[in-house]
């Protein structure tokens, strides 16, 4: 089971309490009625779904109920670092970083084992 | 003529007349209780805390109890209270809330939520048969509370004594609540 730190609730709980809640950082424009139509699409629908590190909102739905942010590598599911909904986007603290990159080589993924090896 | 009962309409609690366990632990439905969900900013806690006569607690999985009142916090800015009573319509915490004056949302919750008391040598071993929380008393002491999940359903918890705790669970789920709470009991007295 995945432990996910909760910045509200101030410890680690368990995956099943918790919503996956979207990209983070989306910013809506300030008059949303004069953007162009593509300017439209691109804040509401285009998402960047990165591979690797990520910014991502999760919930804690069945806890305290809160939006947060994470940092979390999409291609090994690590939970890098979570903050409070509303903070800048947070920088990666340095051990977390090479700690990503060591795992991130480490992992067996598809492209690399099934795929067109590159 | 048999004169007529003038309480006609009287409420049962959802799991009234149940009861369960095993050697190792007991198992029974709480009594009625008001209860109130009460979501209020952190400027005005202190205005709640003096209206309800009781702090309400600020500290993330802790509760405080005044006045046959208890708070559990639920999130930063929500609270589940309860107090004894509550066979009736109409709450009066919703009341002690709003003689507040400040801005707060107190709902009443009296009905839609029952309790299942947990007690005995095995109540921790019996809840982590659905629930995930660390519950040793290091991690989940006398007083901690916390929204979680219990099997399939959302339940409040929290623990009033070392071998007790309370299941604040909604009706419709209690069934399933504390049909899954005997499943672990029995196997807690294995």
């Amino acid at each position: 089971m995945l432990l996910i730190h909760c910045p509200y609730c101030e410890e680690d709980r368990s995956e099943l309490e918790f919503r996956w809640a979207g990209e983070a950082h989306v910013v809506r424009p300030e008059n949303i009625a004069a953007i162009s139509d593509e300017e439209f699409a691109e804040f509401f629908f285009l998402r960047n779904n990165e591979k690797g590190l990520t910014y991502e909102r999760w919930r804690h739905i069945h806890g305290c109920g809160r939006f947060f942010n994470a940092a979390r590598d999409t291609v090994s599911d690590r939970f890098l670092m979570t903050y409070k909904a509303g903070l800048p986007k947070q920088p990666l603290p340095v051990a977390e970083k090479f700690a990503a990159i060591a795992e991130e080589k480490s992992v067996e993924t598809w492209e690399q084992t099934e795929g067109d090896a590159r | 003529m048999a004169e007529l009962d003038s309480n006609i309409a009287t409420r049962s609690l959802p799991l009234s007349g149940v009861h369960g366990g095993s050697a190792a632990v007991r198992l029974e439905p709480a009594q009625p209780a008001e209860r109130i969900n009460l979501r209020v900013g952190a400027e005005d806690v202190s205005a709640l805390s003096a209206a309800l006569g009781l702090d309400l607690p600020v500290k993330p999985k802790t509760s405080s109890s005044a006045n046959g009142r208890t708070a559990l916090w639920i999130g930063p800015d929500e609270w589940l209270v309860f107090a004894d009573g509550g066979g009736s319509i109409g709450s009066s915490l919703t009341q002690a809330a709003a003689s507040s004056n400040v801005v707060h949302s107190a709902t009443d919750i009296s009905h839609r939520n029952t309790a299942i008391l947990v007690s005995g040598p095995g109540a921790a071993a019996t809840l982590n048969a659905g629930c995930a929380l660390d519950l040793s008393l290091d991690a989940f002491p006398i007083g901690a509370c916390s929204r979680t999940l219990f099997g399939k359903v959302e339940i409040v918890l929290l623990r009033t004594a070392e071998n007790t705790f309370r299941v604040e669970v909604w009706r419709s789920f209690s069934d399933y609540a504390f049909g899954l709470l005997s499943e672990g009991a029995r196997d807690a007295a294995l």
